[in-house]
């Protein structure tokens, strides 16, 4: 094992670039499970299912996968809703979100993928895009397009959901109902509304975050279960909630894989961000900028 | 109706003396074959809702347990080949030491997590699943990615071939996970997980210690599904982790007792042989990716419809009054709002 600078700042800068990617995937979850507490674990089946969106529309109409992202965000807004609905009659509702919830969104997490792979196969499939292939070279720092784009347009995401989320009534009222819920009652809000708002925000943020995912590696069904630890792991370690704390937890763990892939092979990165969950629910459950 | 203890592992042995009796009269190995993993799932699923039933807490590794026991077997094979020994080793010995592994990992993993909320404990079950994953992936010795060969013995002395081994093991450690999830619902240690399961802060409060049952929990369901997987390589033949580890033997262990109904050692044995049999017929029949699809259906239809599982629903059923039938709505008592 040759140790090079050069490939220590390459390593560096693409795990910066894709936590960037990664702080899209998690922004979601963050959302849902720090703020909501609603352990959303089918959200990366979600961001599959935005891969695909993107990757038809792709396919026939040739048009831009981040694009066609936003153009569709309204449809997951309507089925995150939609979910949240399901989710809050059956469980919230009767007090059983904690041990049925959580067999609910697992079996969502089935469902979504395997009726993808029913219909499409287990063909990866990719997008096309002017910004795929060409790639940033500034000194020795290569910076491939196709997650440098995803990286920049997702921090842009976290910016407008943090402005969202701090500026707009929505948004505080989102914030509120973390905080006390009865209260929120008093002020005349019905804080199921704003749970379905934020949950819907939540699942469409998905829709982003699977074309990016899209942009930078071709898809399978199954890609997502590679995902369901890796977000939780950065919106755990990111302070549960804080959508500041996801992005540089999201950069750390970016890093850090990156490290290790370049310095010990890529077959044990995906222990990485694991190894940084267990140990940090061991030592610091709070997170990094937890509330 | 009360049965003893003793008294139910004899009716539940006479049980399980009769389904053997009955597929050896059969006659075709492939009853084996498929009871074989119908049993595993028995285990699985019992030793799941251990933990996940009784005390409410959501393993999702069932994977990584399972795939404990598994590997351990793997080293150990490799072990005694590399020293030019016979390659046989009585399985039941086999279980043991998966078992042990898998219930030392579990009383670990608890450990570090069980004072965190239900939520992240399921989460860091996750994650100790791809840790594992990774660890055996790396790890040449046991095959690592490319996955390890086992020969099974063709015949083995009074039963015949060895799959019906297999299956008779599989179903001595079925009958023995059942008896112990009854006999733990029916101890102080089973009320002590049904406090952690109703009100965790109201149960620490009135002096359980918490954290020892939910280690005490780990550790038995862990230590369980260890001995399910440690027959496994035997069974399958050639092991690699990419299935060993898969997400499958996570959604079924949890749809099995959500589906029969997670407060009794019967709703995880009525579920698996539902949805067990069922799989068998679909991946046959269909895809077994259509089977995994009726898993999660299920799953969701049950969560949401029937929260008590089948167990639940008859429950209901046989405890109707006669004039619910008068024309009278009838109300719930689970119903949200209705004061007990």
């Amino acid at each position: 094992m040759i140790f090079s600078f050069d490939l220590l700042i390459n390593a560096v800068v693409s795990g910066i670039l894709i936590g960037g990617f990664y702080a899209a995937v998690t922004s979601g979850v963050s959302l849902a499970f720090g703020i909501l507490d609603i352990v959303n674990i089918a959200h990366p089946a979600f961001i599959i299912l935005g891969s695909y969106v993107a990757y038809i529309v792709n396919a026939t109409f040739g048009l831009d996968p981040i694009l066609t992202a936003i153009v569709v965000m309204p449809l997951f807004y309507v089925l995150g809703a939609g979910i949240y609905q399901i989710y809050y009659v059956s469980f919230e509702k009767r007090g059983q979100e904690s041990l049925r919830g959580l067999a609910f969104f697992f079996g969502l997490l089935f469902i979504t993928e395997v009726s993808l792979v029913l219909y499409f196969g287990v063909d990866y499939r990719y997008v096309n895009a002017v910004y795929i292939g060409p790639t940033l070279h500034l000194g020795d720092v290569d910076m491939p397009l196709r997650i440098l784009v995803p990286c920049l347009v997702s921090l842009l995401l976290i910016a407008a959901l943090q402005l969202i989320l701090t500026r707009t009534f929505i948004g505080r009222a989102i914030m509120a109902v973390a905080q006390d819920q009865l209260a929120l009652r008093l002020m005349a809000i019905d804080p199921v509304r704003i749970k379905r708002i934020a949950f819907g925000m939540s699942i469409a943020t998905a829709s982003l975050a699977g074309a990016f995912l899209i942009i930078i590696q071709p898809v399978e069904p199954s890609v997502g279960r590679e995902y369901i630890g890796r977000v939780f792991a950065i919106c755990v370690l990111g302070g549960m909630g804080s959508l500041p704390g996801t992005v540089i937890a999201a950069m750390l763990i970016g890093i850090v894989e990156s490290l290790t892939s370049t310095f010990y092979g890529p077959s044990w990165a995906p222990a990485v961000s694991f190894g940084f969950l267990l140990l940090t629910l061991a030592v610091r459950p709070a997170g990094l900028l937890g509330r | 109706m009360i049965v003893r203890t003793p008294a139910f592992l004899v009716i539940c042995l006479v049980i399980a003396a009769v389904v053997f009796a009955a597929s050896m009269a059969v006659g075709n190995d492939y009853v084996f074959f498929a009871g074989y993993v119908v049993l595993q799932y028995v285990v699985l699923a019992t030793a799941w809702n251990i933990l996940g039933g009784y005390c409410g807490y959501v393993n999702f590794g069932t994977a990584a347990f399972f795939a404990l026991g598994a590997y351990s077997t793997v080293a150990i094979y490799k072990l005694i080949g590399d020293n030019e020994l016979p390659h046989v080793i009585p399985i039941p010995i086999l279980m043991l030491v998966g078992g042990a592994v898998s219930g030392v990992v579990g009383f670990g993993m608890g450990y570090l997590t069980l004072r965190l909320r239900g939520a992240f404990f399921s989460i860091a079950t996750l994650a100790l699943a791809v840790v594992l994953e990774t660890l055996v992936v790396n790890w040449d010795y046991v095959g690592g990615s490319r996955g390890a060969y086992i020969i099974r013995p063709e015949e083995i002395a009074p039963i015949g071939n060895y799959i019906r081994y297999l299956f008779l093991i599989m179903m001595l450690l079925a009958v023995a996970a059942i008896t112990i999830a009854r006999l733990i619902e029916r101890s102080r240690l089973g009320y002590g997980f049904a406090t952690i399961r109703d009100d965790e802060l109201a149960a620490e409060a009135s002096g359980v210690p918490t954290l020892r049952l939910k280690l005490i929990a780990t550790t038995i369901s862990g230590a369980l599904m260890g001995m399910a997987g440690a027959p496994f390589p035997y069974y399958i033949g050639f092991l690699q982790p990419d299935s060993t580890f898969g997400l499958d033997y996570a959604v079924n262990s949890i749809a099995m007792p959500l589906i029969g109904g997670t407060t009794s050692w019967v709703g995880p044995l009525i579920g698996t042989l539902l949805l067990g049999t069922l799989q068998q017929v679909a991946t046959v029949t269909i895809s077994s990716a259509v089977n995994l699809l009726l898993v999660g259906c299920l799953l969701v239809g049950f969560v949401i419809v029937a929260p008590n599982g089948i167990v639940g629903l008859v429950h209901t059923y046989l405890q109707r009054k006669p004039d619910d039938f008068v024309g009278r709505r009838r109300v719930d008592a689970d119903a949200p709002g209705s004061v007990p």
